[in-house]
């Protein structure tokens, strides 16, 4: 323990945190002990070492961060060759290895795919709660909102081009392009779909959609949509270690976007099942397609459910599900060029900044 | 000349990585040197890398004490970035193409030399630091790095008290501290 109050000692010290007599008292004691003028040097080596370090990190966040709002306002020649120059580029240079990748990730895709399926539990469907909001049965709570809604209804009614939406999740943008990903279950069966959040409304739809895993993707096809410069997060491909701190944004209520945050509990889902992971962090109906992201700001799951009246008990489908559902997306070659982030550009800010560049890449998904 | 004076509250801004300064030394160059990048055979992201790079040694040349550049941004940024590619394309075995000069330049090797120096150490920080593993790497980068005090972290980390977190912080500590000494002491020498 002794040792511990040395080192804050000189920590103190070589802060200048120390009151005059404190100093001279330490001062002293660097004269007469050795080991302590020793400590002294090298700590200060150390933390000046540490400091330059953290403003080094600091510093290409910034960078990284001044990229992405230049290249999405406009202001430098953002990102990306486009269009043909870009396909010629690319097929110049990775002609080979492409024909070469491409019969073995078939191979690999069908034969992993196979295998997983093989070895997937089905969690019953009836102890998972999904967690689609269901605004309609807001509706029979009190006669007042019956009332209400009768008049929003009828104000509908006479203006026939609007739709009412009646179920919704959450979802967020994989590729600048205009590409979310959300919950099979949210979308099912849906006619028309709209997405929602501070940067406006825009109709999206399915262009994919994977029961097995609960994932599908949608397409923003809407003329006032303009392609984000770039994606801030990126889609974690590995594991996430247990107790992982975490945190997510999603739709629970009808209106704006809600934060919450948590752990990783544990790596598989319900039943052992090796699709999802468990969470500690409270959920609640329009959370679904809710993504969770991690400290190095990578998604690392999409939250698609919990266990039925228990509270902390969430399920999140693993990060790498997207990778592999993209796969299947990709046998339809119009969509070739949707493209995962596979570095954040989060990395070294707190969780508080890390919401804020992330928001507005998460959406309302309301569903009709 | 009247150009240099009207930059050096930007590299004093740059200095303290305000971000309005990087902000706009990062608009005003980046197109120049993707279109460098772009022409010599690299890609977007190529120019993104490079373009950052040179600007971390722009950074790092100012914050070394004077805010006197012996020429423009524009020109130091470009000369960078032109020496960082060559390298980059010659590490890559890739064709490295005679660039022609639409800017001038100005010798910048010194810098990068010091630049890779420091490069190396700092990924030999982040790699060391990585490699403690959880709680240590989140534990020492809110008290060193976001300089958090003790009872902030002992709450968020869901330690009962400051003198528990204290405690593991130490031993993250000193396992960082060993492994930062044998490479210091490897790299320069000291016995």
């Amino acid at each position: 323990m002794g040792d511990i109050k040395v080192l804050e000692a000189v920590e103190r010290y070589i802060r200048g945190e120390m009151n005059p007599d404190e100093r001279l008292h330490f001062e002293n004691l660097r004269k007469t002990n050795a080991e302590i003028d020793q400590l002294v040097v090298e700590h200060t080596l150390f933390l000046q070492q540490m400091n330059r370090f953290g403003e080094w990190q600091k510093f290409r966040s910034t960078l990284h961060e001044v990229h992405t709002d230049l290249a999405e306002q406009g202001k430098i020649n953002s990102a990306r060759l486009t269009g043909k120059a870009k396909v010629v580029y690319l097929w110049k240079r990775y002609k080979r290895v492409a024909a070469i990748a491409a019969s073995i990730a078939g191979i690999t895709t069908l034969t992993i795919s196979s295998l997983v399926w093989s070895i997937t539990p089905q969690a019953p469907a009836s102890e998972i709660e999904k967690l689609k909001g269901e605004f309609s049965s807001y509706k029979t709570k009190t006669n007042q909102i019956d009332k209400e809604l009768n008049k929003v209804k009828n104000s509908i009614n006479n203006s026939d081009s609007t739709i009412i939406y009646k179920t919704g999740g959450t979802g967020f943008i994989i590729d600048a392009k205009g590409y979310l990903v959300t919950n099979a279950h949210v979308v099912e069966g849906a006619h028309n779909i709209a997405i929602q959040n501070n940067k406006g409304e825009f109709t999206a739809r399915v262009i994919y959609i994977d029961q097995l895993r609960d994932i599908a993707i949608l397409k923003i096809e809407d003329e006032n949509f303009k392609p984000f410069a770039s994606v801030p997060y990126a889609i974690s491909k590995t594991e996430s270690k247990l107790a992982e701190p975490i945190f997510t944004l999603g739709f629970p209520r009808n209106d704006v976007v809600v934060y919450g945050q948590g752990y990783l509990s544990a790596k598989t889902g319900f039943n052992g099942d090796t699709l999802s992971c468990q969470l500690e962090l409270a959920a609640n109906r329009g959370n679904s397609g809710s993504p969770i992201l991690n400290r190095k700001g990578e998604v690392i799951g999409i939250l698609n459910g919990r266990l039925k009246n228990a509270e902390g008990f969430t399920y999140a489908i693993q990060g790498k599900h997207i990778y592999n559902v993209l796969d299947e997306l990709k046998k339809d070659t119009s969509y070739l060029k949707v493209k995962i982030p596979a570095r954040s550009a989060i990395a070294g800010l707190d969780f508080q900044q890390q919401v804020e560049k992330v928001e507005d890449y998460v959406f309302m998904v309301k569903v009709n | 000349m009247k150009q240099e004076i009207n930059e050096k509250p930007l590299l004093k801004g740059l200095a303290i990585n305000d971000k309005k300064a990087v902000e706009t030394i990062y608009r005003e160059n980046y197109n120049m040197v993707q279109s460098l990048i772009i022409n010599n055979n690299g890609s977007a992201d190529d120019a993104k890398d490079i373009f950052q790079e040179a600007m971390i040694v722009l950074y790092e040349k100012v914050r070394s004490g004077t805010f006197e550049l012996n020429c423009q941004i524009k020109t130091y940024l470009y000369s960078v970035s032109k020496r960082l590619w060559l390298k980059r394309l010659q590490q890559l075995n890739r064709y490295a193409p005679p660039i022609e000069d639409p800017e001038s330049t100005v010798s910048v090797e010194e810098e990068i030399d010091d630049h890779e120096k420091r490069d190396a150490e700092f990924e030999m920080m982040n790699k060391a630091i990585s490699s403690l593993g959880e709680p240590c790497k989140s534990l020492l980068e809110a008290y060193y790095l976001q300089k958090q005090n003790m009872q902030v972290i002992a709450a968020s980390f869901g330690y009962t008290n400051a003198d528990n977190a204290k405690n593991q912080k130490y031993k993250c500590l000193m396992r960082l501290k060993k492994i930062f000494f044998a490479h210091y002491k490897n790299e320069n020498g000291h016995g």
